[in-house]
């Protein structure tokens, strides 16, 4: 097995991981982490095709991880924010218990 | 494939199966903590040295701790009585399980995932992504500066404290 195959499976591996934790768990935040271990596999799949690419001086790929990280950091604080927002109005984080768009 | 690689996915994956297995939600942020640590080593075992550091200092740093804080103010710690995972969860695993199904067959029957590629490491400095930053990339970073105020700012207005209106 080639090293980018190899890093491109641990990638869908986590991918899997995050995508099942954000669908099976209860707990908003827990959903959150789901949602931030699928961007993660994302960036591993980024750098690992930048490192192992035809032209990795031109950066491409790390850029590209790089911005996502940003981006992933902002999506992190406004996802926090509205789970705090949502438990202070329904003093619950249960997304079961939350079955309706009214306030 | 050396070793290291492998020492680091199993440690990466465990941290994240844990993340998302355990019950406790503390134990979950802690466990994310390490496969964000695990990850930032594989961005470093990928000579991304900028990629791995910003991995840290972003995700170990500041997304970690937003966790632990979301926590504490949401009292997420208590365990539920009737479970941590939600009614439709069988469904929820076979979803994941048929995306790595999908994303597992077309990684092992790619060519260009099986094509030897240079194995000298790039040579990448600082500088050189600096350049970049300010050079070819500088229409996204600003883009980027402005996304990120837009968060901070949106984040403080939806987490703030609404005032109880008179009736």
């Amino acid at each position: 097995m080639t090293p980018l195959a190899g890093y491109l499976l641990v990638a869908a591996l986590l991918f899997s991981i995050g995508l099942a934790g954000a669908l099976t768990r209860r707990n908003a935040i827990l959903v959150l982490i789901g949602i931030e271990l699928m961007l993660n596999a994302a960036n591993l799949n980024l750098i690992a095709f930048w490192r192992y690419g035809p032209h990795p001086e031109a950066l491409t790929g790390m850029m590209f991880a790089i911005f996502s990280i940003a981006v992933a950091a902002a999506e992190a604080a406004v996802g926090l924010g509205l789970v705090i927002s949502i438990h202070r109005h329904a003093h619950t984080t249960d997304l079961d218990a939350l079955n309706r768009m009214k306030g | 494939m050396s070793v290291i690689f492998y020492v680091l996915a199993a440690l990466t994956v465990a941290g994240a199966l844990a993340a998302v297995l355990l019950k406790n939600t503390v134990h979950c942020a802690l466990a994310l903590t390490v496969a964000f640590a695990g990850l930032a080593l594989l961005f470093l075992q990928l000579d991304a040295q900028f990629a791995g550091f910003a991995q840290i200092l972003v995700y170990i740093g500041a997304v970690a701790i937003l966790v632990v804080f979301a926590i504490l103010l949401t009292r997420g710690s208590e365990t539920p009585k009737d479970g941590v995972y939600s009614r439709n969860w069988p469904v929820g695993l076979v979803i994941a399980a048929c995306v790595f199904a999908v994303l597992g067959w077309a990684v092992l029957h790619s060519i260009s995932a099986f094509r030897q590629g240079p194995s000298a490491a790039p040579v990448v400095t600082v500088l050189d992504i600096g350049n970049a930053l300010m050079g070819r990339y500088v229409l996204p970073l600003e883009i980027v500066a402005l996304l990120l105020t837009a968060a901070l700012i949106g984040a403080v207005i939806v987490a703030m404290h609404e005032k109880e209106r008179p009736k």
